[in-house]
This record gives C-alpha cells, structure tokens and sequence, in this order.
C-alpha cells in the first residue's frame, strides 16, 4: 500500500521583508513554519481569514515565491528552485480572481494552449486544437467559442476557463486559491461541482483555500485552519467543523451565518473581541492568546505545537 | 389607518448606456414598517443595490428613476426639490455601504466626518457634535473614542471603519437604516461582530433596516421578513421562516439548494443551470423562465403577477398559478 502524500510540505516559512525604515527591514511572517500534506485524490482545505497567509502558503508550496525555508516533497522527490519547472506539470493553480487572471488580448484556444507550448505537449498544430477542444468540453465550456476573448464570458465560464488552462497539462495536484469567492450563488455552485466531477474522472488531489466555511466543508476531505501564519488545527473536515478544540476555531464556526433561520436564533455565538494583531507585530507565544479568553501566562511564553488530541485531530494550543 | 413608514410602489429605474438601456429595476414595490428588519436578497444584478440608490436618491449619471414612487410617512420623495431630500438624506434615512475602505474620506479625520451630518442635520454647536460623535462611537463599540476622533480612516481596520460608518449613519437617529452589503468585506468574526452591533442597536434605537446582501446565511440571521429579487423584480416576499422553509418561486429553490448545508454534507449541490439575466435584453415572460428547470409555455410568454401562497408569503411563478387550478379541479372532481 502506498502511504506517501502526494504532496508533504515541511516547515515552510515564506518571510516578506518590509521597510520599517531607512536602513532597516522587518520580515513580514506570512507563513511562519507550517507543515501539512496532501495525500493522492483528497481535498485538502485551508481556510482563515483574510491575511492569515493561507493564499501565501498555496503559492510558496508552488514556488511562485521562494520559499525563506522548509522543504516541499512532490511524490516523495524533494523540490528545489532548479527542478521546479519539471513540476510545474504536475500541480498548477486556479486564481480566486476569473478577471485579472485571463490575459484579455489572448483568446480562449490561447489562454488554454499556452502550458501545451511551454511543456511541448503536441506533435502538430491540429493536436493542439484537438486537446484545447477536448478540454473546453471538460470543464463544461463551448468549444466552438474558442476563438472567443475571455471578456465576452462571464464570471462563473471565464473561471472554467481558468481551470482549463490549469488541467492542460495533466496535473495531479491544484492549488485552488478562492476559486469561487468571486461568484454568485448560483454560479458558485456549478463550479463547485465541476471541480469534484473533474477529481473523480482524473484523480487529482486539491489544495483547496477559501475563507467560506461552508464550501470548505462541503469540499474537503480534511481541513487545515491557519491563524497568522501558523496551522492551529487540522483534522477531518466534518470533525473540524462540529467539534473544533482550539478556541479560534470554536469561535470561527459559530460565527459562520448559516442560512437557516431556526437555527440562527438558537445558536449561540462565541464572539472574539478585538481584530487580528498585525503580522509585522506579532504577539509572542501563542499568536491568538491577544484574543484568546482562555490565555494564560504559558501561552506568552511558547509557542504551542500542533499535538494529536484525538485520532487525527491535531491542536496547537497550550489549553487541550 | 396608521401611516406607512415606507412604501416603494412600482419603482422602475435603468441606467441609460451606450449600449442600450439597463433595466436595474422594474417595477418593484414594497413596505416597511417601524421597527422592521426587511432582507433583500439577490445576486449581482438583481437591482438590489440600485433599489437602495434609489429611495436616497444618490444613483449616478446614467441612471435614472423612471417611474415610480417612494412614500416615506406618505410623502413621495422621488418627486421632491433636491434641497428637501437632503433634509432627509443622513437625518431621517441613512445608508451604510459595502466597502469602509473606500466609503470614508481620507482626508477628513473620522470625528469631522460624523459631526458633518450632525452639525448638517441638528442646531447642536461644534463642541456638542464633538461631543455626540464621541458618544457614537462609544455606543458602536469602537474603543478610546476620544482618541479615533481624531484619527484618519487609514489608522483603523475594516471592521473599525464599518463601525465608524455605522456612527455616522446612526448619528442622527434616523428612521430607516439601509446597509447595503455591510459585511461582504469583512472576514467571518468580524462579520458576526458588526451583526451583533447592529442587532443591539435596532433593539435600542428602534429604528427600520433595510438589509441588503447576497448572503443566505445573513439574512437568516437578521431578518424578520425577506424579498428575494431576480432580473429587478421581487420574485418571492414573505417570512424569513416562509422563505427558508417553505420557498415557492422556481429561482428561491434554486437557490436553497446551491448553499451548502452546514449539516449533512456530501451531498451532490443542484446548482442553478445557464448564466446570469443579461439586463440589456430581458426575456418577454418571467426574467427566471431561460433558467427555470420547470418552465412552461406561459412562463416565456408572459409576466406571473405575485400570488399570496399564505397570507404572509407570496410569490411570482406560473406554477404556483398551476397548483391552485390544480387543486381547484380536484376540489370540483370531489364534489
């Protein structure tokens, strides 16, 4: 039996350095040594709130930022700033954004041919137009409008689009950044299921990043919540969701709004006071014990690692 | 009769393009009563936001309110002098909007630009306004107000600046609050912290809201009653209890069943098929029909009129036209 992740991150620090002053820089902590993986056709979910380094995370695993440190292992195999671009065919990304992140001089057969050129993926020009059809017809899209602009779709087809160009080159892995924050409802939910169609036909595993819970949820196999640039808890995704442990995500599920009126009322929120500490000033020790009602003095002191507190169900908090 | 505390009646506004006329809003009509919370619901496009730029009356260029009235206490204000509608502007109905970022003056510092409204609205002296946007932003929880006073929009964090917004809408006690969005910016905790806040200050204050969103999940926690819009028409009105567990138009079922449900996962979502109404060119029947999994002959042809399902609900589709005939056949087959 093959137990290897697929992919298996490591300490990953992704440190910005910011200009305090003339002569001086402060390393911004977006991503401050987290560590998780991502086994072979599962749905990893990382959620957080805006700033928390969740979107950071997704990209440095890809390399589109250098990583400050920690390693990335793709199918056990170490992945280095040198062997990058041989990997490159085999995790890609969907951007949360399906307007700035479509070139809007290219058309659609272009946008979606490009990985084809770069990783040289056909032998002649009618190859080229057969799997840019053959794809179009995958993610749901017309492939007779392939001569189109990305302008003359709509948010939820120019998002196919997007994750056209992504299967171009047969990945096995996708980061999925926000990729359906930018949509309606109703549009939300054909991509949502356009994605789990595609992870069932071609195996692929996903690294999915969204801040709606909900989606997440609904999504992911497990769940990974990160708070400042750290994973504070990771478990089964349903476990996460009805029995959180570390108090930030307590008060995260409880103040999701859930489209059920009953239960709204019933429910009983767990407010957290305050906002979130900036990452250039961050507390020491635990980075949620500023708004943490349970902080006690230890967690001034050390930083908790993330421990197992039940089968699976990891914690970083000084308090379970 | 008591007098209405607003009334919208038949409210058609469009936006004049190069392109062709938009239709944002046609024909909408609805009421609000004292001490109402009213959700409307909808997606981008649904003329939500442009229903509320119109009854304050701040739509930009090309739009334009094309008929239609707005009642507030019996008094049509689509109709009034600008000069008269600025006394009620911010005095007696106030709008906060989605974006504290870009809805707030940089240059002014946040004390200076509560006391606007208030030294515009009320004969309080400077001093008594400083005094009046500190309580403010006292009662919205916004710490060492004496302090923010004199900071500028950029020195506070979104959930901050929506709280200074809401002061400053609130500053001189109006009677309907609209919030457009106010939360679709914010992250989750902070988003329940603004609900909170202003749960707390309807309870107090007394005043109407008018709460406009796209997110199911708000609205279920905030409202009394709902109007869920299509195409700039209401589609479906009732309770929120009505409207959650009890929906009766083709496109509010079609939304229940896109979200996902926070229990019991994994199941397959039905998502709402084709893609948003294209306002350039609204179809002749019902706006939903080109979606509508159910649509029948008349709803391409003609226009359903809203019918009450229960007293406190109603809803514009064909079908429920259909049951009612239905069951009237069988109450006659019976018989």
């Amino acid at each position: 039996m093959n137990t290897q992740p697929l992919v298996d991150v490591r300490h990953l620090k992704q440190y910005f350095p910011i200009r305090t002053g003339f002569f001086t820089t402060t390393p911004l902590k977006a991503v401050d040594d987290i560590s998780f993986h991502v086994n072979e056709e599962e749905t990893l979910g990382l959620v957080g709130e805006s700033g928390c380094g969740k979107t950071t995370a997704g990209r440095t695993l890809l390399h589109l930022y250098k990583p400050t440190s920690g390693e990335i292992y793709f199918d056990g195999n170490l992945i280095t700033e040198k062997n990058i671009k041989n990997y490159r065919k085999e995790m890609q990304i969907v951007f949360q954004d399906p307007y700035s992140s479509l070139d809007p001089r290219m058309t659609v057969a272009d946008i979606i041919g490009e990985p084809l050129d770069i990783h040289h993926l056909y032998s002649s020009r009618s190859e080229r137009t057969d799997r840019v059809r053959e794809l179009m017809d995958l993610v749901g899209l017309n492939s007779e409008q392939a001569n189109r602009y990305a302008h003359e779709f709509s948010g939820g087809q120019r998002q196919r689009i997007g994750i056209a160009r992504a299967l171009a080159v047969d990945p096995r892995f996708i980061v999925c950044d926000e990729p359906v924050s930018a949509l309606d409802v109703s549009i939300q939910a054909q991509i949502i299921n356009t994605f789990e169609d595609l992870q069932k036909k071609l195996n692929i595993a996903y690294l999915f990043i969204a801040h709606d819970l909900l989606v997440v949820r609904h999504m992911s196999n497990r769940i990974a919540v990160m708070y400042l640039g750290r994973i504070v808890e990771t478990a089964d995704a349903d476990e996460v969701s009805d029995h959180p442990l570390h108090p930030y995500t307590v008060s995260l599920m409880s103040a999701v709004p859930v489209p059920d009126p009953k239960l709204a009322r019933s429910r009983h929120r767990i407010p957290l006071e305050g906002d979130v500490p900036s990452p250039l000033n961050m507390p020491t020790g635990c980075a949620f014990r500023t708004r943490c009602r349970y902080a006690t003095e230890k967690c001034a002191q050390e930083r908790p690692e993330l421990k197992e507190a039940a089968p699976g169900h990891f914690v970083a908090c000084w308090n379970i | 009769m008591t007098e209405r505390l607003l009334e919208v009646k038949d409210l058609h506004t469009s936006f004049f393009t190069d392109a062709g006329e938009v239709k944002a809003v046609n024909g909408l009509s609805f009421n609000l009563d004292e001490g109402e919370v009213l959700g409307i619901v909808g997606e981008s496009g649904s003329g939500k936001s442009v229903t509320a730029y119109s009854i304050m009356r701040i739509l930009t260029d090309p739009g334009t309110i094309k008929s239609g009235q707005v009642l507030y206490k019996g008094r049509d204000i689509v109709s009034i002098p600008e000069k008269e509608m600025r006394k009620i502007r911010g005095a007696k109905i106030s709008i906060i909007f989605q974006d504290p970022m870009t809805s707030l003056n940089p240059t002014y510092t946040i004390g200076n630009q509560i006391e606007e409204a208030i030294l515009l609205h009320t004969k309080r002296s400077k001093k008594e306004a400083r005094e009046r946007a500190i309580e403010m932003l006292n009662l919205v929880g916004v710490n060492e107000p004496e302090k923010r006073v004199k900071q500028y929009p950029h020195e506070l964090s979104g959930g901050m600046r929506q709280r200074v917004m809401i002061a400053m809408a609130l500053a001189c006690e109006p009677d309907i609050l609209i919030a457009d969005e106010p939360t679709t910016a914010l992250d989750v905790t902070i988003q329940a912290q603004i609900l909170e806040l202003m749960q707390k200050l309807q309870k107090e204050m007394g005043m109407a809201i008018i709460m406009i969103t796209h997110d199911l999940g708000v609205i279920a926690d905030m409202c009394n009653t709902i109007i869920v819009m299509y195409g700039g028409r209401a589609c479906e009105r009732g309770t929120a209890d009505e409207i959650f567990y009890n929906p009766c138009h083709e496109y509010t079922k079609g939304l229940m069943r896109s979200i996902p449900s926070i229990v019991g996962k994994h199941e397959r979502l039905i998502p709402i098929s084709g893609t948003p109404i294209d306002q350039l060119n609204l179809p002749k029947g019902c706006y939903f029909a080109p979606r509508c999994d159910n649509a029948m002959k008349i709803c391409m042809e003609a226009q359903p009129d809203e019918i009450w399902v229960t007293p406190e609900h109603s809803a514009a589709c064909w079908m429920n036209v259909k049951k009612v005939y239905e069951e009237a056949g069988k109450e006659k087959a019976k018989s």
